[in-house]
């Protein structure tokens, strides 16, 4: 059945990134995307940059949420939208969560990264989130 | 996506550009008008890759398997195209697809690409989607296309039907031969595999499988039964050589190519089963409602109902043509 492109079935991949291995977070944000009608492409823990954003390509997702805990997110971020954009993904959203300080937070959204969300927030924010910007990048300008 | 857009995508296809690959896979996969000219420009470079389908029920470690065995494939020279099918969560239509955690050495080798797919609830169409995405792989350039589905029932077991070589995986863990055996999992095997055989009660697996396959007739191909423990990579080579030694015996006696007849016979038919019906059911909607009232005031029979429906659909259709 043909779909419009606003209607396709939103696929994210769910990534947790640095070297500390648990991943508790990462599957709760994943199972929330999935309960909100999403397809989560989950690829577990310790995942590269250039891991993260050949899966993303491959997978032909609509955003990416990477979880880190280990404070190199100014490294990781920036890092992951470089090689996104040099695959040829440069309409895949980059979003995750991690603690990050608001002076970080301003200086990778002004990279282009997209909103990241700190260890209090809701999945639900971050699932209606991603809907949304998702959706705006879809729409036909 | 406009007619030049695809275009340009498939040009970017042939060039080799993952992104491109990336997207025509979502194309096959969201169906329609753009699906069918995707395979139309993609058919010309199909050449009969085998095609191996794993399946199994859930956590037996077929994901573990594949891996293995993509990287046995690898050493040998050959790209893989993977295709991993998940279940579709039939209360929210998502989906976590988690085939990538055991594959994950695999993506940045630039001969292997991996695609995961959910279910989406198609029913009977999602055998054809699965065989159409791996159709995108194969005119991609891969050598060797691999499919894991989960093996729980009847719609599982169609995709593994539409591989040439289907291997079944079951573990020691409790159920999983019975349960198997129930979803008719044992009929579509050409190998059984009991992974997870660090385990206790593998051995014992290994016998009930090999007891319950003695009971059947004798054939061109016996399935082995095969233990690995595909965590550590053992059992993997043997499992290898026996995918290999099938897929011979498939050439030799003809098998191989009647099984794609088949395959393809079957596509059509079902191609064909879903335009007559969706055409017939637009046509007919209102009539059935009427025929129905008739129905219930014990004016009509429902078969005395179709019968009168069915000629008024073929009049219809005879006056088209
Ligand atoms: N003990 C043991 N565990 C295994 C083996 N193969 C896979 N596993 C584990 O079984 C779990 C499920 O594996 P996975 O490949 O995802 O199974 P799938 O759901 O069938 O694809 C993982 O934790 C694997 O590490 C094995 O041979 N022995
Ligand atoms: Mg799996």
């Amino acid at each position: 059945m043909e779909r419009a492109d606003t209607e396709r079935t939103i696929r994210v991949l769910v990534a947790k990134a640095g070297l500390d291995g648990h991943d508790r977070g990462a599957k709760v944000v994943a199972r929330a995307l999935r309960d909100a009608g999403m397809e989560v492409i989950y690829t577990g823990i310790r995942q590269t940059p250039a891991m993260i954003a050949e899966a993303a390509v491959q997978e032909d997702v609509d955003a990416v949420g990477l979880s880190l805990l280990s404070g190199a997110h100014m490294h990781i971020f920036p890092e992951v939208l470089r090689l996104l954009r040099e695959k040829g993904g440069d309409d895949i959203l980059l979003t995750g969560g991690g603690c990050i300080g608001d002076e970080d937070m301003a200086a990778l959204a002004a990279l282009g990264v997209g909103r990241l969300f700190g260890p209090g927030a809701s999945t639900r924010e971050i699932v209606a989130y991603i809907r949304a910007e998702v959706a705006s990048r879809r729409a036909p300008t | 996506m406009l007619g030049t857009d695809l275009d340009r995508i498939i040009a970017a296809f042939t060039a080799g550009d993952r992104r491109a690959a990336s997207r025509l896979i979502s194309v096959v996969e969201n169906g329609g008008a753009e699906a069918e000219a995707v395979l139309e420009a993609l058919y010309p470079a199909l050449n009969g890759a085998p095609r191996l389908g794993v399946t199994g029920p859930p956590g037996v470690g077929k994901s573990t398997l594949v891996d293995a065995l993509v990287r046995g494939e690898r050493r040998a020279g050959r790209r893989v195209g993977v295709v991993a099918v998940d279940p579709t969560s039939p209360f929210t239509g998502g989906a976590v697809l988690g085939d990538r955690v055991r594959m994950g050495d695999l993506t940045l080798d630039s001969g292997v690409f991996i695609r995961s797919m959910a279910t989406r609830g198609r029913l009977g169409g999602l055998a054809r989607a699965t065989k159409e995405v791996a159709d995108v792989l194969e005119a991609f350039g891969h050598d060797v296309l691999v499919i894991e589905t989960v093996g729980v029932g009847q719609t599982e077991m169609d995709i593994a039907t539409a591989a040439d070589t289907v291997v079944v995986v079951l573990s020691p863990e409790s159920g999983d031969a019975i349960q198997a055996m129930k979803a008719g999992l044992m009929e579509v095997a050409d190998i059984l595999v009991v992974n997870k055989a660090d385990r206790p009660g593998a051995d014992q697996l290994v016998r009930t499988l090999e007891a319950d396959l003695a009971m059947r007739p004798a054939a061109v191909w016996r399935p082995p039964v095969l233990a690995t423990i595909a965590s550590q990579g053992e059992g993997i080579a043997d499992l290898a050589a026996a995918v290999g030694r099938h897929h011979q015996s498939l050439q030799r006696s003809g098998d191989l190519a009647t099984r794609r007849l088949e395959r393809a016979r079957g596509e059509i038919m079902a191609i064909l089963r879903d335009r007559l019906w969706q055409r017939a059911r637009g046509q007919l909607a209102a009539d059935v409602s009427a025929w129905s009232e008739r129905v219930v005031a014990g004016r009509a029979t429902p078969y005395a109902a179709a019968r009168a429906l069915l000629a008024a659909f073929l009049e219809s259709v005879e006056d088209k043509a």
